[in-house]
């Protein structure tokens, strides 16, 4: 049996003068699986994806990648295999969309022919073709064309790795209904293990195959979106009550 | 401006086109030259700051005080001051590069600072090196505001610039200082205008530079900087080779002199009969004041310039006053001698000072002597020059020997404007030069001065002895001078520069002419 993917074994992590973020925190993410990690605002899911790119180490415990610990990779080598996907998408607003998506792979000194067709089918796959989308700037895009963007950037070396913080947080349903299509037929293609973060439990359920639900720093949950859905646990309850209902006829 | 001073405006900037361009290349040099060292300079020292907060808030503190230090101040701070100080270009080039320094650490850390932190963390996120963040996401967008720290160092040095000229380190300033000393509009108007010219196209110029970083087109903000570098050192490029044509002779004689009138036409005269043996000389005139000068010429800034003895006697070498003109002449030259420096024999004029009032006063109230005066001081209002009211041998004693009581202090002012202040009743009495040519041409009357509290202040060339040891032909042609120059004739050369406003390089060649 391969490593697994990611794993926290007991991980605590503090910030100065605050309670404590994560709490003996506990989870493994097997290759391959798409996991959503659900919780309130300020639960520390966001730190939980820093801890792993290792824009954040852990206090006690250890966060191991691919079998090894963070603390024990080479932070520039480690963040060059774990796509990153942020919160506002952090495109880099000097650069066209081309050049946003061709920032990685010129960090490796790909040669130029090898990025520019790297760029185009990027961002193919993401629904925005090149010759219409690569010269144009971050500010003449819509939210969810960014956040498009923001994926082929990360997707961009093809790191084993996607970390997602709140991807589709600031978009309007529809749109983000659309993009949840768009997420499923892509991980159909690249197969990645993917870690979303998100307050919305109905994103989780519907593009997770495994989620986790973090409560005062533990994992309150770990499961199937169904066993999760069917949990007594009060914990889980909080955020399952908190789930709009749709009328049913 | 009236039309009649708009023509000898125009007139004068076609007489002396060679020079002007000259004066501007020379300021184009300093200013992008000092504004390029400041970059090199202040942007990695607002990077390195930036980072560090414990270090920027002193680091700026004291580039602000620099900053409100007076650069004539900061002139006279870094003369004694061996490598960087002294007078020249170099010297100018210092203060420039410290004034400019603030505003391009400050807009550089503002530029840093003001990066949206989630940019930051994405790049950090995609794994770039501290230095590849820098270079391809930090340093772009701290950019137009980098430019516009460097547009407001630029600027500032153009005007700062000007002010350079006082220790010799040329540029237009040179046309300013010079009109002063002539108190002739139209010679500081060819220094100011072209000067303010300068600066509104400097400001322009990078602004819109800046402009065109922050606009949304960021695509060509790489060409527009490489453009921008590329036109600026060729600007540099262009100037330097201009001027080291123009300047910079190895193996010239430099002869210096202070900054007025008198003394222009004096450092003329000595450089014009050095040419005449065909030695190259080099012009560091209108340097501004007797110290200046003399650390000029002990640093061997400058090889010879004309002084006075009574002024070397007190000024230079803080020894009491004496009145007998051969004993104070044999005493400064022995100070010389001790301090590797050798007075060549009097020019022959003294050029005391020369207590004046007005014509009409003179005659009105029978005023001849300085006790006359003494009488009438009780209802008068006098006004010195800065160096007067300082020295020595100045208004103190003078007060003191002959017992004048102004019912109010003196008025400091500018040497060469107290001559106007007189004329048009500002005051009513000043302490001008006995040769000064303002006293023909605006009917001012000298009072004698009875009780010989004035020193003699006999006119000689002092140069540094080594170089009339190595090239006694510089000796030679010096000589010449000897006893040649009258206080009537001194009176007439200055006259012909202040009143008839003529050029005083041809003022020298004529005198010269008559040997």
């Amino acid at each position: 049996m391969p490593d697994p993917a990611i794993e926290f074994r007991s991980v605590s992590y503090s910030r100065p003068l605050r309670p404590r973020v994560l709490d003996r925190f506990s989870l493994t993410v097997e290759t391959g699986d798409v996991v959503a990690l659900v919780g309130r605002s300020g639960a520390g899911k966001s730190t939980l994806l820093k801890l792993i790119n290792r824009l954040l180490e852990p206090d006690e415990g250890a966060v191991v990648v691919e079998g090894r610990d963070t603390r024990a990779w080479h932070p520039i080598q480690l963040r060059r295999r774990v796509g990153y996907v942020l919160q506002d998408v952090g495109l880099f607003p000097h650069m066209s969309i081309g050049a946003n998506v061709a920032v990685v792979p010129q960090l490796e000194r790909w040669p130029r022919e090898r990025v520019a067709a790297r760029v185009d089918e990027l961002l193919e796959l993401v629904g925005l073709p090149a010759q219409q989308f690569a010269a144009r700037w971050p500010d003449e895009l819509s939210g969810g064309q960014r956040q498009r963007v923001g994926v082929a950037r990360a997707l961009a070396c093809d790191p084993p790795v996607l970390l997602m913080d709140e991807p589709f947080g600031a978009l309007d349903p529809l749109t983000r209904a659309e993009l949840h299509g768009e997420f499923r037929r892509i991980q159909g293609r690249v197969r990645k293990t993917v870690i979303i973060v998100t307050h919305d439990m109905g994103e989780a359920f519907a593009l997770a195959d495994r989620v986790g639900v973090i409560d005062e720093g533990q994992l309150a949950a770990f499961d199937t979106p169904a066993r999760v859905s069917a949990s007594t646990d009060p914990r889980v309850r909080r955020l399952l009550d908190a789930l709009p209902q749709v009328p049913r006829s | 401006m009236s039309p009649a001073s708009l023509g000898a405006f125009v007139a004068f900037v076609r007489g002396h086109r060679a020079e002007m361009f000259a004066l501007l290349a020379q300021h184009v040099v300093l200013v992008a030259a000092a504004t390029a060292i400041a970059v090199l300079i202040g942007v990695p020292l607002g990077i390195f700051a930036a980072k560090r907060p414990r270090l920027a808030a002193p680091a700026m503190a004291i580039a602000g005080i620099v900053q409100t230090i007076p650069s004539l101040a900061m002139f006279g701070f870094l003369l004694p001051v061996p490598l960087i100080g002294g007078v020249g270009a170099r010297a100018a080039l210092v203060v420039l590069i410290l004034y400019g320094l603030l505003p391009i650490v400050r807009t550089t850390i503002a530029g840093l600072r003001g990066i949206d932190p989630a940019i930051r963390e994405a790049g950090v996120a995609m794994g770039m090196t501290p230095r590849e963040l820098l270079q391809l996401v930090e340093l772009p967008l701290a950019l137009p505001s980098i430019v516009a720290g460097i547009r407001v160092a630029a600027v500032v040095g153009v005007g700062s610039a000007t002010i350079a000229a006082a220790i010799g380190a040329g540029g237009l300033g040179e046309y300013i200082y010079r009109g002063l000393s002539m108190v002739d509009t139209t010679v500081i108007l060819a220094g100011a205008v072209p000067a303010a010219i300068l600066a509104l196209t400097v400001d322009g110029a990078l602004l819109w530079i800046e402009r065109q970083l922050s606009a949304r087109r960021r695509s060509r903000s790489r060409q527009v900087a490489l453009a921008a570098a590329a036109a600026m050192a060729a600007i540099v490029l262009a100037t330097s080779v201009a001027s080291a044509r123009l300047g910079g002779r190895r193996g010239a004689v430099v002869v210096g002199s202070k900054n007025f009138t008198e003394q222009l036409v004096l450092g003329e005269l000595l450089a014009q009969a050095i040419e005449r043996r065909g030695i190259v000389v080099e012009r560091r005139l209108n340097l501004g004041g007797t110290l200046i000068c003399d650390r000029a010429l002990v640093s061997g800034d400058i090889d010879v310039y004309v002084e006075y003895t009574g002024t070397a006697l007190t000024a230079v070498f803080h020894q009491p006053i004496a009145t007998d003109p051969s004993t104070v002449f044999t005493a400064v030259r022995d100070l010389y001698a001790r301090t590797g420096r050798t007075l060549l024999p009097p020019l022959g004029f003294n050029n005391t000072f020369a207590i004046l009032v007005r014509g009409a006063d003179a005659r009105s109230l029978a005023l001849r002597s300085i006790d006359d005066a003494a009488r009438e001081s009780p209802r008068w209002r006098a006004g010195f020059g800065y160096e007067f009211v300082e020295r020595p041998d100045g208004y103190t004693g003078l007060a003191k020997a002959y017992g004048l009581r102004f019912p109010n202090p003196p008025r400091v002012m500018d040497l060469t404007l107290s001559y106007r202040a007189l004329a048009a009743g500002q005051v009513d009495m000043i302490a001008g030069d006995a040769t000064a040519g303002l006293i023909k041409g605006l009917d001012l009357v000298q009072l004698e001065d009875t009780r010989h509290y004035f020193p003699p202040y006999d006119a000689a060339a002092v140069a540094r002895a080594e170089l009339l040891l190595r090239r006694p032909e510089v000796r030679e042609a010096l000589e010449r001078l000897n006893g040649r120059i009258s206080a009537a004739d001194m009176r007439a050369m200055n006259y012909a520069a202040d009143v008839e406003h003529r050029d005083i390089a041809a003022i020298a060649r004529d005198f010269l002419a008559t040997f």
